[in-house]
């Protein structure tokens, strides 16, 4: 069972859409007792930091989070729910995340050339890094997926598990222990963004 | 590095894709379903499904339509047509839209894009607008090109920028429907004025097309069509391989 967590922040249609189509046991919840029990986490999220950093602590999921990940729960960020798990995002001022993996999210205005747009809409490929990560155990190498961000996390290249050029190297996923998230939406890169989905629902 | 994206359009009417679809291997040409399903296999990168339908009956056949092509492409999908209001947002991102191009409801309501942009960030909002030239400047017109407005396009794609828009969508009315190829000046000139990403529309005769307009304008950052893909004149793989040989970033 994988606990997909509703927050109030975004669309989780696509996501539970996709986990249903790839046969995966998963519920949509914010129930303390239900994401317990769960083996696996999924905190999606879409939208501004604050607001959504703000939304997690009301519902006091923030501190359920960390208290999972200490139980060496498998939990997984995506896109602005992966920005989350660092200690801190610069996204208009300073705010405070999860803290489960060292590093910041700092704007892509500024750190890329400027000739590139911002956000980086689109598609990309995957430079997977090192000994590939379990995530990506159904993945080749360059595999394209796909981007909507204005921000990146910036962190030590041990917590980096892949990246994709934009003008600098762009940390597309990283990882911590059993805490991990990506940048990229794999519910909406096609058929290989399910087998990174896939990937994580068979983690135990 | 970022690729270039190649989007279809799907013009969706009481639940069913118009326009002559001829596909034959598929069982039903005009079920969005398989279509979607069929251009996502193929190597489409995104889905704009456009809804033309009328009657709030038809509305509802559209989002029925929509689920379900959300539970089975996994790929973006945008929708526009009768986008109004805030309210019209809600109605299609529940049904799995990623992002929503508005048009004449913009140019009615100009604020609908900050409103939208606040509440559901600006990756979701995308503007779409139908230029033409007439006298030696650029109008912009809508209820589907029928009726000419006092904004300037060049002007009005900045001012969406600024709105809150994440995203435009030029289509160009001089060279629509003529098979001649993208309005590679027009787009120039909007590239030129706004940093958020840019969708060509209107003109792509064949695939050599594509060619050209990424040539001509690299900024662009995608090309959109509807019938050349939906009759089979270009097939969206042989496109893709095609942008590769002439060193265009796609993803194959």
């Amino acid at each position: 069972m994988t606990a997909i967590i509703d927050y109030g922040v975004g669309n989780l249609f696509s996501l539970k859409s996709s986990l249903a189509y790839i046969g995966a046991d998963c519920v949509v919840t914010s129930d303390p007792a239900v994401i317990k029990k769960a083996p696996r986490i999924i905190l999606p999220g879409v939208g501004a930091f604050e607001d959504a950093a703000a939304k997690l602590r009301a519902t006091g999921l923030d501190e359920l989070l960390k208290e999972e990940a200490k139980n060496g729960k498998y939990i997984m960020g995506i896109c602005l729910g992966m920005q989350m798990l660092f200690e801190k995002s610069y996204e208009f001022g300073c705010h405070k995340g999860l803290g489960l993996i060292p590093g910041e999210v700092v704007p892509l205005l500024g750190a890329v050339p400027s000739e590139l747009k911002i956000p980086q809409m689109g598609w990309n490929s995957l430079d997977i890094k090192g000994s590939k990560d379990d995530l990506y155990k159904y993945t080749e190498n360059g595999t394209h997926v796909y981007f909507v961000h204005s921000y990146y996390a910036k962190t030590d290249s041990k917590y980096i598990t892949a990246t994709s050029e934009y003008g600098i190297d762009v940390t597309a996923s990283a990882k911590n222990g059993r805490v991990m998230g990506t940048q990229y939406h794999p519910e909406k890169s096609g058929k290989h963004g399910l087998e990174i989905l896939k990937a994580f629902t068979e983690l135990k | 590095m970022i690729t270039k994206r190649i989007i279809p359009c799907l013009d969706v009417k009481n639940g069913r894709v118009v326009k002559g679809v001829n596909f034959m291997n598929l069982s039903d040409v005009s079920d969005p379903v398989q279509l979607a399903k069929y251009y996502s296999e193929c190597g489409a990168d995104e889905l704009v499904f456009y809804d033309i339908t009328a009657s709030a009956e038809g509305r509802g056949l559209f989002t029925d339509v929509l689920t379900r092509t959300a539970e089975n492409v996994f790929i973006p999908l945008t929708v526009g047509g009768a986008i109004n209001e805030v309210s019209d947002f809600d109605r299609v991102l529940k049904c799995g839209a990623d992002k929503v191009s508005v048009n004449s409801g913009a140019v009615r309501n100009p604020n609908l894009m900050y409103e939208a942009a606040k509440k559901y960030g600006s990756q979701c909002v995308v503007l779409s607008m139908d230029v033409k030239r007439v006298d030696g400047k650029y109008a912009v017109f809508v209820k589907g090109g029928r009726e000419m407005t006092d904004l300037e396009a060049i002007e009005w794609a900045k001012r969406g920028q600024e709105l809150g828009a994440g995203e435009l969508v030029i289509n160009s009315m001089d060279t629509d429907g003529v098979r001649g190829g993208f309005d590679t000046e027009l787009l120039t000139k909007i590239c030129d004025a706004v940093t958020i990403p840019v969708i060509a529309s209107g003109g792509a005769g064949c695939a050599e097309d594509f060619v050209k307009l990424f040539n001509t304008c690299p900024t662009v950052d995608a090309g959109l069509a509807a019938s050349i893909f939906h009759f089979g004149d270009v097939k969206i793989n042989e496109l893709k391989e095609l942008l590769k040989q002439n060193n265009i970033n796609v993803r194959i």
